[in-house]
This record gives C-alpha cells, sequence and structure tokens, in this order.
C-alpha cells in the first residue's frame, strides 16, 4: 500500500466521521446487539482516555512537591494527549466495525492498543528512573 | 400439574441494553471524577484564564451528561436504535474539550 493509498484511506475515513449518515447506506443492519456490544467497546474507550486525561489533572495537582515544575508539566501533557490521540480512535475504531459489520468484512485490526501500551509502560519507567536518580524535588 | 411455560418477550435475554445502559452510567461517573480534578484546578486563587478553562471543562461535562441521559432515555426500548453518530462525534468532542483545557491549565 503506497502513502497515496494510505492518505486516501485516511480521507476517506475521517470524511466518515463527519457524514455517518453514509454508513447506514452500505449493506445491511446487523444484529441491534452487535451494534450494542460496538457502542460498549466505543465507551469502553472513552473511559480509558478520560482516566489518562484525569492522569493528567492529578499530575499537574498532587505531585507539586514531587517533581520539578518542567517534569510535571512534560508528563501531564504527555497524558493529556494520550487521552486526545484514545479519543480520535475511539471514534474511528467505532466507526470502521459498525462499517465492517454492515459489509460483513472482518473487523478491522490495529497496532494502537500495543503502541498506547508501550507508551504507557515507557512512562512508567520513566517515572521510576525520575525516582531513583534524585530528580524527584 | 402444570409446567408455566416460558415467556417470550421481544427482550434480549443477554440485557445487552441494560449492560450498554450502565456502560454509560460508568462513562458518565468516570467524566465526573475528571470534571471535579478540573474545579479543583481553580481553588488557588488561579488566574482568570485558570477560571476561564475550568469554567468550559464544566461545560464539556454537562455536555457529556446530556448525551449520556439521551441516549440512556434510547436504551429503554427493546430494540433500541443505533448510537446517532453526531452523538459519538459530540462525545469525542466533550473529551477534546476537557483534554484542551487540562492542557492551558497546566501550562499557565
Amino acid at each position: 500500500m503506497s502513502v497515496f493509498d494510505q492518505l486516501d484511506a485516511a480521507r476517506d475515513a475521517v470524511r466518515l466521521w463527519f457524514a455517518p449518515a453514509r454508513v447506514q447506506e452500505e449493506g445491511e443492519t446487523p444484529d441491534y446487539r452487535f451494534s450494542l456490544a460496538n457502542e460498549r467497546t466505543f465507551l469502553a474507550w472513552i473511559r480509558t482516555a478520560l482516566a489518562l486525561i484525569g492522569g493528567g489533572f492529578a499530575v499537574d495537582q498532587f505531585l507539586t512537591d514531587h517533581l520539578t515544575h518542567w517534569a510535571r508539566v512534560a508528563l501531564a501533557l504527555a497524558l493529556l494527549a494520550g487521552g486526545v490521540a484514545c479519543t480520535l480512535r475511539a471514534v474511528n475504531h467505532w466507526v470502521r466495525c459498525e462499517r465492517a459489520m454492515r459489509q460483513g468484512a472482518n473487523l478491522p485490526v490495529s497496532r494502537f492498543p500495543a503502541v498506547l501500551a508501550l507508551i504507557v509502560a515507557v512512562i512508567a519507567l520513566a517515572m521510576v528512573g525520575v525516582v531513583v536518580a534524585g530528580w524527584a524535588g | 400439574m402444570t409446567r408455566r411455560q416460558p415467556v417470550e418477550t421481544d427482550r434480549d435475554p443477554g440485557l445487552q441494553p441494560e449492560r450498554t445502559r450502565l456502560a454509560w452510567r460508568r462513562t458518565t461517573l468516570s467524566c465526573a471524577v475528571v470534571a471535579v480534578l478540573a474545579g479543583r484546578q481553580a481553588l488557588p486563587g488561579g488566574s482568570t484564564y485558570v477560571t476561564l478553562a475550568v469554567g468550559l471543562a464544566a461545560l464539556a461535562f454537562l455536555v457529556f451528561l446530556r448525551l449520556a441521559h439521551r441516549r440512556i432515555q434510547q436504551l429503554n426500548a427493546a430494540q433500541p436504535i443505533l448510537l446517532p453518530a453526531g452523538s459519538a462525534l459530540a462525545v469525542a468532542a466533550c473529551m477534546l474539550g476537557l483534554a484542551l483545557f487540562g492542557a492551558a491549565v497546566v501550562w499557565w
């Protein structure tokens, strides 16, 4: 798949977010229970995003005595950015799953969960490093 | 002795609408926790910008509350309609708002 194909696919996906009625034009309506399961998965991702955003707030508020200013700002902004990424993925994945179910195609797979897990692990390790190295205020 | 026949209903025996309704409630609860944390940011007498950002975060929570409430009412039907994509986008917009206002507060 060339870069241009990927760009086309991305543009198509974003269009679908904003013209959602198009999803219902394709294929046939799946069992409503599958759609509800898809909705619950969407909400689970939204909760993950909320946890990251809340974590960002908490870092900014509760680590004032334990981290230097810039370490705190960097960590809080990283967590908030993670929350934004989770939110965007939640909508994108929900639309793509709904479309796949209508068309009887395989559900989309993605490496987002693995990437998110890696980022969270890196942040955790970095925090261990910060504490051990004694940069923590 | 007559055995009681199982009653045929149009309810899903797997209680999918109920589970989905509870998922919305859980998410609302998470959102409330984040909103409270956001409100705490304004406590130590922050600047006007911080107060403004916290106010917008509270607004994002109220919008989410309204969306969740509407969807929970839709899910009262035996065979609920598909989540309107506009609602999904609006939920995402609320999350983006919370994150953006959070970033603004952290920065100032």
